[in-house]
């Protein structure tokens, strides 16, 4: 009998639970189904019912060079800060799990640092920096501000994969007599796919859309989200909303695209170690 | 194992940039907090705590500092009543559909954070889709006009921004938990709502101690929101530092505030640190 009650109470319990679930999805996907539907509404952002749907704010948006200027400099920022965050997080991370040196502690904090620091932090700093060497403002200087505070996101997702890597392998290749730069390339990498593979995803898309560092660091040329930023001080218009559906779609089919390759690598992992 | 060549080539690299692009600037926002503005709108590098006391000196900087905590907790509480239960649900109740939710939770963190702090201000403004829908249904007569460009507009856009944020190191608290604690509480008699606040919740502190973490110092440092939804009573510290460094031209004064922004931010996560470590068991 008492079983049962604590059961019923249980079940009452996970039925409270799941309402209060589902009512924070959609507080979650309001903005965002509002924000697609409205990309078809004729009669502009607002209003309701929406009505006249149409896809002329798509015609609009693919006639707009300026925006289409600004995705290109967005995507060319997002790599060039993916290749840098890369090149210095990947060793980071190998440092932190494999080096004992001076002062350790605190490159550790200062490199994971901007993952929690407000944007406007970094960009001000950056920003300083710059014109104290006379540094003209432009899309390199963009790059160099995703490409610093993001290392952080290389080096967290890297570290995770060397505490899980077993390193026998790499000492096998070393006394088999391969050097370290083979070593690097043909044991550690492969095994670190995956989270580098996540690590660049991440990167990618965190540059395209970030604001509150491109914000200070901006020059002539605009990236996406500021260009974005720039219309909404002027008035909004549904051509916004059909643009991030569109980003939208595509971030989608990333998601989709990472989680296969990683539930693929996760399954050759286990029929490996069979 | 590995050699001091390796080593050396690891560190120093990331070691330099690091540095040079995140320890001097740090240093360099310092170092322009101590300098003034001269009549003639250049920087005068001589060393004096003006700034400092300008800060303490005049009310609306602190008084907008304050009002920035608040708005920075409101957002942490509303994250974390929306983000604990949601957690709680995944890691206990959803069964196999339980990487699926999770995905969920994460989708709406791909949207542009610039974009969904946008498509608030279309659903809240007064000719925006809630207003136009509660005219419809014959709610309401006119638009209700405190929903946008009010602190209540930014409190909710920030909380649907960092909502994520604190559901995330909760849920991977709570999915760390063993379950046979669970089980072997419910065996030795004690009720659903026992296990759960003798049992599940302290061992899940160090994952609301991050989650709260990451929505108060992010929400504190916004400017986006604020401008787009804020109004003049929404205004937060980070405004103010914008626009000491865009029109209103005062570069040391704004070092000063955004230096002090650095340090309560640090000090917050090296206390959070330690509470997560004193509440974490293994």
């Amino acid at each position: 009998m008492e079983l049962l009650v604590s059961d019923a109470k249980l079940v009452s319990g996970s039925r409270w639970l799941f309402v209060h679930s589902a009512a924070v999805f959609a507080f979650l996907y309001l903005p965002i189904a509002v924000l697609i539907l409205y990309s078809f509404n004729g009669e502009g952002v607002g209003g309701f019912p929406p009505h006249h749907l149409t896809l002329d704010w798509y015609r609009t948006l693919f006639a707009d060079r300026p925006i289409w200027d600004s995705v290109l400099n967005s995507l060319e920022v997002a790599f060039a800060a993916m290749v840098i965050s890369l090149t210095f997080g990947v060793p980071a991370a190998l440092a932190l799990d494999r080096a004992q040196f001076p002062g350790k502690t605190l490159f550790r904090r200062l490199v994971l640092l901007p993952l929690i620091l407000p944007g406007i932090i970094t960009g001000l700093s950056l920003l300083m920096l710059f014109n104290v060497m006379g540094t003209k403002l432009s899309l390199m200087t963009i790059v160099l501000g995703h490409g610093t505070a993001l290392i952080s996101v290389a080096t967290t997702e890297v570290f995770a994969g060397l505490q899980k890597l077993d390193r026998a392998q790499e000492e096998a290749s070393l006394d088999l007599g391969a050097n370290y730069w083979q070593t690097f390339w043909r044991i550690t990498v492969p095994n670190l796919k995956l989270p580098i593979i996540g690590a660049a995803l991440l990167i990618f898309t965190l540059s395209m859309d970030e604001i509150a560092v491109s914000f200070f660091l901006i020059g002539r040329d605009n990236t996406l989200p500021l260009e974005i930023w720039g219309r909404l001080r002027r008035g909004i218009t549904p051509e916004i909303n059909a643009v991030s559906t569109i980003i939208f779609v595509f971030s989608l089919v990333a998601i989709v695209f990472w989680y296969r390759l990683r539930v693929r690598g996760e399954s050759a992992a286990e029929g490996g170690t069979r | 194992m590995f050699s001091r060549a390796y080593k050396a080539a690891v560190t120093l690299p990331p070691l330099v940039w690091v540095t040079v692009f995140l320890l001097l600037p740090y240093l360099l926002m310092f170092c322009y907090s101590f300098w003034s503005v001269s009549e003639s709108q250049t920087i005068v590098h001589s060393w004096n705590f003006a700034n400092y006391g300008e800060l303490l000196r005049v009310d609306v900087y602190w008084q907008t500092l304050l009002r920035s905590m608040w708005i920075a907790a409101r957002v942490t509480i509303f994250s974390l009543v929306l983000g604990y239960p949601l957690a709680y649900f995944l890691s206990f109740y959803a069964g196999n559909k339980k990487d699926l939710l999770y995905q969920l939770v994460i989708i709406p963190l791909w949207v542009s954070y610039l974009v969904r702090a946008y498509a608030w201000k279309t659903i809240l403004g007064s000719t925006g889709v809630l207003n136009t829908l509660l005219q419809y249904v014959h709610l309401t007569k006119h638009p209700l006009e405190f929903l946008l460009y009010s602190p209540f507009a930014v409190v909710l856009t920030l909380t649907h921004i960092y909502t994520p944020f604190a559901f995330l190191p909760i849920y991977a608290a709570l999915e760390h938990i063993p379950r046979n604690l669970v089980e072997a509480s419910h065996d030795l008699g004690a009720t659903p709502g026992q296990t759960f606040w003798k049992v599940i919740f302290p061992l899940s502190i160090p994952g609301v101690v991050a989650g709260a973490t990451f929505a108060f110092v992010l929400s504190l440092g916004d400017f986006l929101a604020p401008l787009l939804l804020g109004g003049p009573s929404g205004i937060m510290i980070s405004n103010i530092v914008v626009s000491l460094f865009g029109a209103a031209y005062n570069w040391p004064l704004g070092a000063a505030i955004s230096f002090c922004m650095l340090l309560l931010v640090v000090s917050l996560l090296v206390f959070s640190e330690r509470l997560e470590k004193k509440w974490s068991f293994s």
